[in-house]
């Protein structure tokens, strides 16, 4: 949390939400976006194509190995529904993504033991770093859907990683591929200032939280 | 193994793509709430108001930076967003931000309806390196909207020190009414007024793009306002021959 001392309230600020009618779902400091999805991307969204998309995992595994667009379809199918959270503090509830679990490409990377943390890198040139514990064991995913159609472009089509009980930016767009480190190593908003780790529940946003 | 381990200089990824931030952020003014008096509130256009903030405490910003400001009800409950700082570092403690008026908007609607001079608020800041812009770089700078707030910081910093080096800015705003900041414009500004004109194009990019029209070094450029804004002036930039890795982009979700 944040460190502050004295509690400072606003002079005639009531807030259009009431504390005690607050969702559940929204952790602290988070609006409900609603039917908005904002885009917050700092770069050029890229022209990418599925034909042109790979994701490659390597980097401290058994076998590192680049999965095509067609490859990666033909892993299990899997999805996630829940919400989601961004750090510019907008959250959304029960959305649904398509794709595959990012299990089922480290069981074919085969990570080795040292290995304790990610990058995930974009076909932009984005990065962010991750613990490999928070996207292993069925909480992340490589996605293509959201909702029931192809991810928009925006969003990071044609596909992402999702990583949705952190904070959105984990979630790297046009997503290219994930190496294996036995280190932490900070990408490209927590060099920014942000968290390295990013936990929306204990509002872990910026560098110091 | 077949790869090469990961070198100490870190990972970077196979890409062109990718744009270093440009200032280290200080990790104790990013993770400290500070307490912050409104001084002054004027009108820019009917829907926009410039909020002028003492925050003693303030450590400097640079152009491009953005902060997170909080709201707090007596009951505790909270709202905050984030706001680009409209104002130029200039040391005097005190800062400006400048906010549209959103229809039920939570945080915006309570500055601009019930704020008055002499309330306090809480600022945490500056935040992100990323789009900031030290004026160590010719800079090319494309917003509509509130967008036009951080790259109004960079103009200001740019004619407050005097800075020699080339900057451009191109604003689009609906009207010559909904234009923020017109009176302050000079030669360095073309407003895109695309009521009467129409949408920012090609042509209005086209005198500082292409080999005539850079600078020694090229641009950096900058790009703010609301997605669809940002995705259609990056479009125009990098179909202009301006390089991805040297434009940012800061969308106001």
């Amino acid at each position: 949390m944040s460190r502050y001392t004295d509690f400072a309230p606003t002079r005639g600020f009531t807030g259009r939400a009431r504390a005690a009618d607050r969702d559940p779902r929204l952790p602290p400091g988070q609006y409900d976006a609603r039917d908005g999805w904002p885009v917050l991307s700092a770069e050029v969204t890229p022209q990418l194509t599925a034909a042109d998309w790979t994701f490659r995992v390597d980097g401290l595994v058994t076998t590192p190995h680049t999965w095509t667009w067609d490859e990666a379809h033909a892993l299990p199918a899997s999805e996630y529904r829940g919400d989601i959270h961004c750090v510019t503090s907008w959250s959304k509830f029960g959305v649904r993504f398509g794709g595959v679990s990012l299990d089922a490409f480290l069981a074919a990377a085969g990570p080795l033991p040292g290995a304790t943390h990610v990058v995930a890198y974009s076909h932009t040139g984005y990065t962010t770093n991750l613990p490999l514990a928070d996207v292993t064991g069925g909480k992340a995913w490589i996605v293509w859907e959201y909702e029931e159609g192809p991810l928009p472009a925006e969003h990071g089509g044609p596909a992402r990683l999702i990583v949705p009980h952190l904070y959105f930016w984990k979630s790297a767009k046009w997503v290219a591929g994930l190496r294996l480190l036995d280190h932490d190593e900070p990408g490209f908003w927590e060099q920014n200032g942000y968290h390295h780790r990013g936990d929306p529940w204990a509002e872990e946003r910026y560098s110091g939280d | 193994m077949t790869d090469a381990l990961p070198t100490s200089e870190g990972f970077v990824p196979p890409s062109r793509f990718a744009v270093p931030g440009r200032i280290a952020v200080s990790n104790r003014a990013a993770a400290t709430w500070q307490r912050a008096t409104v001084l002054e509130i004027r009108a820019e256009t009917p829907a926009v108001s410039t909020f002028r903030l003492k925050v003693p405490e303030w450590q400097g910003h640079l152009p491009g930076q953005h902060l997170m400001l909080r709201l707090t009800a007596e009951d505790g409950y909270v709202a905050q967003r984030h706001y680009s700082i409209a104002s130029a570092p200039d040391g005097s403690g005190e800062i400006e931000l400048t906010l549209d008026h959103v229809p039920g908007g939570e945080v915006s609607g309570h500055l601009h309806t019930v704020a008055r001079v002499g309330d306090t608020v809480e600022v945490r800041g500056p935040l992100s390196g990323f789009f900031a812009w030290p004026g160590d770089r010719p800079a090319l700078l494309l917003g509509a909207g509130s967008g036009v707030v951080p790259l109004m910081s960079m103009v200001r910093h740019h004619r407050a020190a005097g800075l020699d080096l080339p900057l451009r800015l191109v604003v689009s705003a609906r009207t010559r009414q909904d234009l923020i900041y017109a009176a302050e414009y000079a030669e360095e500004t073309t407003a895109v007024l695309t009521r009467t004109e129409g949408r920012l194009n090609a042509a209005h990019l086209a005198p500082f793009l292409g080999a005539d029209g850079q600078p020694e070094g090229g641009w950096e450029a900058y790009v703010c306002g609301s997605n669809g804004f940002a995705e259609h002036a990056s479009r125009l930039l990098v179909a202009g021959g301006q390089p991805v890795d040297r434009i940012r982009i800061e969308r106001f979700g």
